[in-house]
């Protein structure tokens, strides 16, 4: 369950921010909105909840 | 009378000097019907003065966010309140990140850290970062790491890093609107330290930061009296919770012509399309770049914003019959 958004942290789903995120990694906490621990690197991106894990577009990890 | 693209054609295409501040300003403001030739002339003076090789080049960041400076343009500031987390990479996945860059066929890999200027923590972990990297990947290693001071520039050519990268941003009559915690002179004294290193300067800046015109040719002339070896071009990509969070994007139009007009006051430069691009050109507009004086790229993803798959542009080169610059070319 997706309670909020992961680019700008309030509750919900948002248009412009599904589109801007083609282009950004999350910056938010899905399940608690809390601002994750986010690295970007050349080929992908790693973004770290300090109570709910990683969330990442690399493949390999 | 002749017209700017007819004096530059003498001046810069057959000449290979580039066009002064009051050039640059008429390139900037020809009408949209004489864009196309603009482009065209500069990428017949990329051509003549450069080759037809693209530099291709990865970048990382050592260190995210908590940056004590005000950049208005930038999330990584801590003055400012950007989601963006403070954070390092840690050494195997700078290695590792190397590795993936090289992979693409890239010869160059930039190492950035979001400080004023390094401390000893960071220079440690540069020191231990480039030996890994060095040992590992066949790659040219270059470093942006904020103003340094001679003692620093000194270490980092002692490490191997051959090109050192510090934006200037925009013109100096600009840049108290968008820094206040340092000034342009600050940044150029560290340039000039750069450059009488022997390592090679990096020096661009991004356009769309609300500046004039006059303003954006004022800057492209100031860049061109340095003489970089390289002028990476970024778009202002407006970051939440910024101060220019919510400036408009440039005109894709203004943005081939500042392109342009780049490329005629720098003809020998590497002009590298970085930031911003994807959402101010798209892809279109990345084809318009490599055809109007662009010359390298920027592959795969930036520092805390995503880029073009570096398939995407790599197929695009290749497209155009661009070869990618080898290794041992720039050795």
């Amino acid at each position: 369950m997706t309670a909020y958004c992961d680019r700008c942290g309030e509750p919900g789903v948002h248009e412009p921010c599904v589109a801007a995120r083609q282009l950004e990694p999350p910056r938010f906490c899905t399940h608690c909105r809390r601002r994750m621990k986010v690295q970007v690197v050349p080929t992908g991106w790693t973004a770290t909840c300090v109570e709910h894990g990683e969330v990442s577009s690399l493949a390999s990890r | 009378m002749a017209s700017i693209l007819d004096h530059a054609r003498i001046q810069v295409l057959e000449q290979g000097v580039g066009l002064d501040e009051a050039g640059i300003l008429e390139v900037l403001q020809l009408p949209d019907d004489q864009l196309e030739a603009a482009l065209q002339l500069a990428h017949e003076v990329r051509m003549k003065w450069c080759g037809p090789e693209v530099e291709v080049e990865g970048i990382v960041s050592l260190k995210t966010g908590g940056c004590p400076e005000d950049c208005h343009f930038c999330s990584q500031s801590g003055l400012f309140s950007s989601p963006v987390r403070s954070v390092w990479l840690d050494i195997p996945s700078l290695v590792e990140a190397a590795r993936q860059t090289a992979a693409t066929g890239a010869s160059e890999f930039c190492i950035v850290a979001a400080v004023r200027g390094p401390d000893s923590k960071l220079m440690q972990q540069m020191r231990d970062g480039v030996k890994a990297i060095k040992e590992a990947v066949d790659i040219n290693v270059a470093a942006s790491l904020g103003m340094l001071s001679q003692e620093q520039v000194d270490d980092l050519v002692d490490m191997g890093v051959h090109r050192y990268n510090h934006n200037l941003e925009t013109c100096k009559s600009y840049f108290p609107n968008v820094v206040t915690t340092h000034t342009w002179e600050e940044r150029w004294s560290t340039l000039r330290m750069v450059r009488a290193s022997g390592m090679e300067v990096c020096c661009g800046g991004i356009i769309g930061l609300g500046e004039t015109i006059e303003q954006r040719a004022e800057f492209a002339a100031q860049l061109a009296s340095l003489d970089p070896h390289e002028v990476p071009m970024n778009f202002l990509n407006p970051r939440p919770g910024t101060p220019l969070g919510d400036v408009p994007v440039v005109e894709p139009k203004d943005a081939l012509r500042a392109i342009a007009a780049f490329r005629l006051a720098m003809p020998r430069t590497i002009l590298r399309f970085a930031g911003g691009r994807e959402i101010t050109l798209g892809d279109l507009g990345t084809r318009d770049g490599l055809l109007g004086g662009i010359n390298a790229v920027i592959v795969g993803n930036y520092l805390t914003t995503l880029g073009r798959p570096a398939t995407a542009d790599l197929e695009l080169l290749q497209e155009l019959k661009m070869p990618v610059k080898a290794l041992s070319a720039t050795l």
